[in-house]
């Protein structure tokens, strides 16, 4: 009995490595993220988007006109790295006919402006929001976010992080297979 | 010695500079000092979600000061502390307030400390009531009969070594 108690502390030493090797493994794997904060906002009625568009301060980029659409919501700005980095497979969900509506959040206007004419634009409608308006009432706290809205206008989906083909395939594709509600 | 009323003035001016470089930029007017209370109370219970370990008023992040802001509208707006606190729980969860409220998901993080605190003292009374329970003698009688012999013995060899050092002095 005394015996197999000098065993305890070695046992708890292996649970705690084995543990800790499962969450390092899930973290590598990107399959759990120990800064994700979870969102409150899935199956919730999307806020109401009013911005100023990046390209012309005058017209506004506004949630309403995508009323009836599956349509992404995809926060972003020059300033994100991963940004940079989704953005040529935001191009192609563009052709695929998804239709994407981007906030450029916290950013230097010219910068952006120059930054889609070089790059390509994804976006359907564009709108800028230095002040974070938009990105504080959708909840968002780093760059890039993307938001999935069905067409009653409620958020399905969220995904913190560059959107890659396998992030696409496991979140977000379904939502467009039944219905071809782009264009 | 020459120049140190100089550099004493200029160390002076230099730590009112730093101090005016660390306090916050942004300096919300209130025309009501209950506001400006419930500004203060909710910008310390807010967390910045970037750095984690701050609240938002410590906090220069960008989306700190972004929030201090929409807090402020909020306050002045007149919207009550659990208005806003709802508004921010609602997009950023539980996780943005540094008072966690107390449900199913929390009740770990508010218990844990006392359960653990619970097992410590009752394996520490266990551990004291059971002491009493081994009164038994540490050696059995033979055992005690072998010790003293061999204690014995150590002390004859040691009486032995002292007369040979004794001898080989006095072959000197």
């Amino acid at each position: 009995m005394s015996k197999n108690r000098a065993f305890i502390p070695l046992l708890i030493f292996l649970a705690m490595a084995g543990l800790f090797y499962f969450v390092l493994m899930q973290m590598n794997k990107g399959e759990y993220n120990p800064r994700d904060i979870p969102t409150e906002f899935i199956g919730r009625q999307a806020p109401a988007i009013d911005l100023p568009s990046l390209f012309d301060a005058k017209a506004r980029v506004k949630s309403g006109d995508y009323a009836g659409k599956v349509w992404l919501l995809n926060v972003w700005g020059t300033w994100c790295p991963e940004c940079w980095k989704e953005h040529p497979y935001l191009l192609e969900l563009k052709r695929q006919g998804v239709p994407i509506v981007g906030v450029d959040w916290r950013d230097d206007r010219d910068e952006a402006i120059a930054f889609i004419k070089q790059k390509g634009n994804p976006f359907v409608a564009l709108g800028f929001d230095p002040n974070s308006d938009t990105a504080i009432d959708w909840g968002v706290y780093g760059a890039p976010e993307t938001f999935l809205i069905d067409a009653q206008g409620i958020i399905r989906e969220k995904h913190a992080g560059a959107l890659y083909p396998q992030v696409w395939q496991e979140k977000f594709a379904r939502y467009f297979q039944s219905s071809k509600s782009a264009e | 010695m020459k120049y140190s009323f100089g550099r004493a003035a200029g160390l002076v001016l230099m730590l009112l500079f730093s101090a005016v470089g660390l306090a916050r930029i942004d300096t919300y007017q209130f025309s009501d000092p209950q506001q400006e209370d419930l500004y203060h109370e909710l910008t310390q219970e807010l967390r910045c979600l970037v750095c984690q370990n701050q609240n938002i008023a410590d906090s220069n992040a960008e989306l700190a000061k972004d929030l201090r802001r929409k807090t402020y509208e909020m306050v002045i707006k007149g919207q009550d502390k659990d208005q806003i606190v709802n508004y921010m729980v609602e997009r950023y969860g539980d996780f943005v307030r540094y008072k966690p409220p107390f449900n199913a998901s929390t009740f770990i993080l508010w218990l844990g400390p006392g359960i653990i605190l619970l097992l410590g003292v009752v394996m520490l009374i266990r551990i004291i009531r059971r002491r009493p329970a081994t009164t038994e003698p540490l050696l059995s009688d033979e055992q005690r009969r072998q010790a003293e012999k061999l204690l014995g013995e150590q002390d004859d060899a040691a009486d032995k070594d002292k007369d040979k050092d004794k001898d080989s002095t006095g072959d000197k």
